[in-house]
């Protein structure tokens, strides 16, 4: 399932190509691009406003090489469930995926109004959410799904504070609350896991809830070549659990195969320095150590 | 057939009779008869369409972009804070291209919060690159839905087409409609959507890309042209409505008692009714008043507009909205054209009227007449104040 090397005449034959302005290192795109391998042509995306949508479709340049709709911020599941109701009453539905995409923005703050809806009216649509943990696209500001401590442009660290003071919010287990038949969390640091869950919502029929972690290089601040490494150590140290759920219950999840402690995974990200400077400091390495260990605990990591 | 029909039925009659095959809004008064009766169609299998129950005007609004996006076609209706909160996605369906229609049953907007009849709602959507009708009665609201599609989906324009009808006094009330008795007839004036591009999976397209300095003001001026160039395109449609089916209501402007006029009312909706039964009065005193009809708000009539006005003495602009902080919309709009054609024998008056639903009385539009043809250059001056209300409000 899994291309490992890829030609220059591969790469452009890819659904969703090279030669997109994305950072190098950019995880999101290593995501869109595995994700695509698996979905294949008979695809229709729509993307909210963010990094993804301004990297890949610089007019009059496009990286889609499958029907893609871009139109605002917050609407990417109201677009993609009137595709799906226009293919059913003209009767393409069958054999074509309704894909609609945002970053965690788009998702868990201004969208979910909408992703909501989309969930509890039961399209039959598969809604990713490339979780990057702040809006980057504008600048690496802040969003609900900013982790506990994190420096971002609006929740910088300063004298007095250590940055992001409230935890991630639990999108995935919003998703479940709905009863939608599937939802998963993966990681662009495990790939043959990613294009397994996305192989999964293939089979369902049905509203479906994926969300991956991409870490990205400029808003968490390390050197490209870390992307993988870090998105890794994220689940390593149960800061970023893997799991799948279908109708609201966990039906799977990732173990941790070598447990590591947060500061591993903290100490390569910009994002995080401020941390690494003082006493207090590290006690509040210690309260992130402690999320890690209540997920470890609730999703039984171990 | 001739029926009584209520306004929202009417026009939910008539977009039955256009076949949409994706509806999607969220109810908002005095919208709300609309949906409701398309939606006990969609129930009944009179009308196989998708009827999406949104969350949101937002996502209704966004959900028809999507579907036509798929080259089907759609409608939505809302208004007042619905179309507010659609407004951004209406500026996106028009820089689309997308050939949504949508009613609007013009309605205040907060604050005070107010559910009853103005067109200060529509009016905040005039730059959004939809193009603006407006219906004076339930037979117009019936006709001007049908050819609302047909003017949308010319590929020439390939613009969402909003159709107003005043909240209310129109949606809610009862009026003679005569329907069409053949679908078939609709369908040979409106052929099925046919769209150059569409989310088709064998014929992949991007859609909503960034548009760079490079590229961007391009495509707004493709835009303003598209919007531009629609006005001989609505007036086909007004026409060949009329040879197919008998009716004709005006295309952009329609003129009532104009000839020899020498001072003319200028209003848009409604409102035009009570206008009418009025200058008929005076008309048989002797007076030589007549009416202007704006029918196509966007794109804006100008060159009808100064042609019809350019002999007359006294323009006296009636209007249910204001531009805060500047005055009159219309009134300012009609006095532009005739600058720009260096016309100043036309004495424009404009004046607000009506706002939340206020009535406007023959007696009002008498007191006006009376007052307007001393007055001069009036930009959107409030008329029919109760003065001893005004130490009461902040
Ligand atoms: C209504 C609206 N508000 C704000 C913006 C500005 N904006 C565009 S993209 C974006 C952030 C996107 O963040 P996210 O969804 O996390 O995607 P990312 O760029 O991080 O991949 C913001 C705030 C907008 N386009 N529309
Ligand atoms: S800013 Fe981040 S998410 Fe955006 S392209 Fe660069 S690495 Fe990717
Ligand atoms: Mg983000």
């Amino acid at each position: 399932m899994l291309t490992n090397i890829l030609t220059k005449e591969d790469t452009h034959k890819q659904l969703f190509t090279m030669g997109h302005t994305g950072c190098s290192g950019c995880a999101q795109s290593m995501a869109v691009k595995l994700i695509m391998q698996v979905l294949g042509k008979n695809t229709i995306a729509t993307s909210a406003t963010g990094c993804l949508e301004v990297f890949s479709t610089k007019f009059p340049e496009s990286s889609w090489n499958i029907p893609w709709i871009h139109s605002l911020f917050e609407n990417s599941a109201a677009i993609a469930s009137g595709i799906e109701a226009a293919l059913q009453i003209t009767g393409k539905k069958d054999g074509t995926t309704v894909l609609s995409q945002a970053g965690d923005g788009g998702t868990a703050d201004i969208g979910l109004q909408a992703l909501s809806g989309m969930f509890e009216r039961g399209h039959d649509v598969l809604y990713i959410c490339y979780d990057n943990g702040a809006y980057m696209n504008t600048g690496y500001q802040r969003s609900g799904l900013t982790p506990y401590d994190s420096f971002t442009t609006t929740s910088p660290s300063g004298k007095i504070s250590f940055g992001n003071n409230r935890p991630k919010k639990y999108m995935p287990e919003i998703a479940m609350a709905h009863k939608i038949p599937y939802t998963a969390v993966a990681s662009a640091g495990y790939p043959i896991d990613l294009q397994k869950k996305v192989k999964k919502t293939l089979s369902i029929k049905g509203p479906k809830y994926l969300q991956v972690d991409v870490p990205c290089v400029p808003g968490w601040k390390y050197e490209p070549r870390y992307s993988v490494k870090i998105a890794q150590l994220a689940v390593q140290s149960g800061l970023y659990p893997l799991f799948e759920a279908e109708y609201g219950k966990i039906t799977s999840v990732k173990k941790i195969s070598k447990r590591v402690p947060v500061e591993e995974y903290l100490k390569l990200q910009g994002r995080f320095k401020h941390l690494f400077k003082n006493e207090a400091g590290k006690a509040e390495i210690e309260k992130i150590q402690k999320i890690a260990d209540e997920n470890i605990e609730q999703y039984g990591l171990l | 057939m001739k029926k009584v029909l209520e306004g929202s039925m009417a026009i939910s009659d008539s977009i039955r009779m256009t076949e949409p095959k994706v509806i999607s809004a969220y109810p908002i008064t005095p919208q709300t008869h609309i949906v409701e009766h398309l939606s006990q169609m969609v129930a009944d299998g009179d009308l196989k369409a998708e009827y999406v129950m949104v969350e949101s005007e937002h996502s209704a609004a966004s959900v028809v972009l999507g579907a036509s996006a798929c080259g089907v076609r759609t409608y939505t209706a809302t208004a007042a804070q619905g179309l507010l909160y659609m407004e951004e996605v209406i500026y996106n369906i028009a820089g689309m291209r997308l050939p949504v229609v949508l009613t609007v049953a013009n309605r205040a907007v907060s604050a005070p919060i107010s559910i009853w009849n103005d067109m200060q709602d529509s009016m905040a959507l005039r730059d959004s690159g939809a193009i603006q009708l407006v219906a004076e009665n339930n037979q117009e609201a019936y006709d001007m839905h049908i050819q609302a599609y047909k003017i949308a989906e010319n590929p020439e324009v390939m613009l969402p087409v909003m159709v107003c009808v005043d909240g209310f006094v129109l949606t809610h009330t009862f009026e003679v409609v005569e329907t069409i008795d053949h679908i078939e007839k609709v369908r040979e004036y409106l052929p099925p959507l046919n769209m150059k591009y569409t989310l088709d999976i064998n014929n992949p397209f991007s859609f909503g890309t960034v548009g760079e300095p490079s590229v961007y003001l391009e495509t707004r001026f493709r835009l303003s042209n598209a919007i531009n160039n629609s006005k001989s395109i609505i007036v086909d449609a007004a026409n060949d409505y009329k040879e197919m089916f008998g009716k004709y209501e005006g295309a952009l402007i329609d003129t009532y008692k104009m000839d020899d006029a020498d001072t003319v009312i200028v209003a848009m909706g409604s409102v035009l009714g009570t206008i009418k039964d009025v200058v008929d009065e005076l008309r048989e005193a002797g007076k030589k008043i007549g009416v202007l009809k704006i029918r196509a708000f966007r794109p804006f009539p100008a060159d009808e507009i100064v042609n019809a006005l350019k002999n007359i003495k006294n323009a006296i602009v009636i209007e249910k909205a204001v531009s805060l902080g500047k005055g009159g919309i219309l009134s300012c709009e009609i006095r532009d054209a005739l600058y720009q054609r260096r016309i100043n024998s036309v004495n424009v008056n404009g004046y607000v009227m009506g706002l939340g639903g206020r009535d406007i009385t023959p007696k009002n539009i008498y007191d006006l007449i009376i007052k307007a043809e001393k007055e001069e250059d009036v930009d959107g001056e409030f008329f029919g104040l109760n003065n001893e209300l005004l130490n009461k409000v902040f």
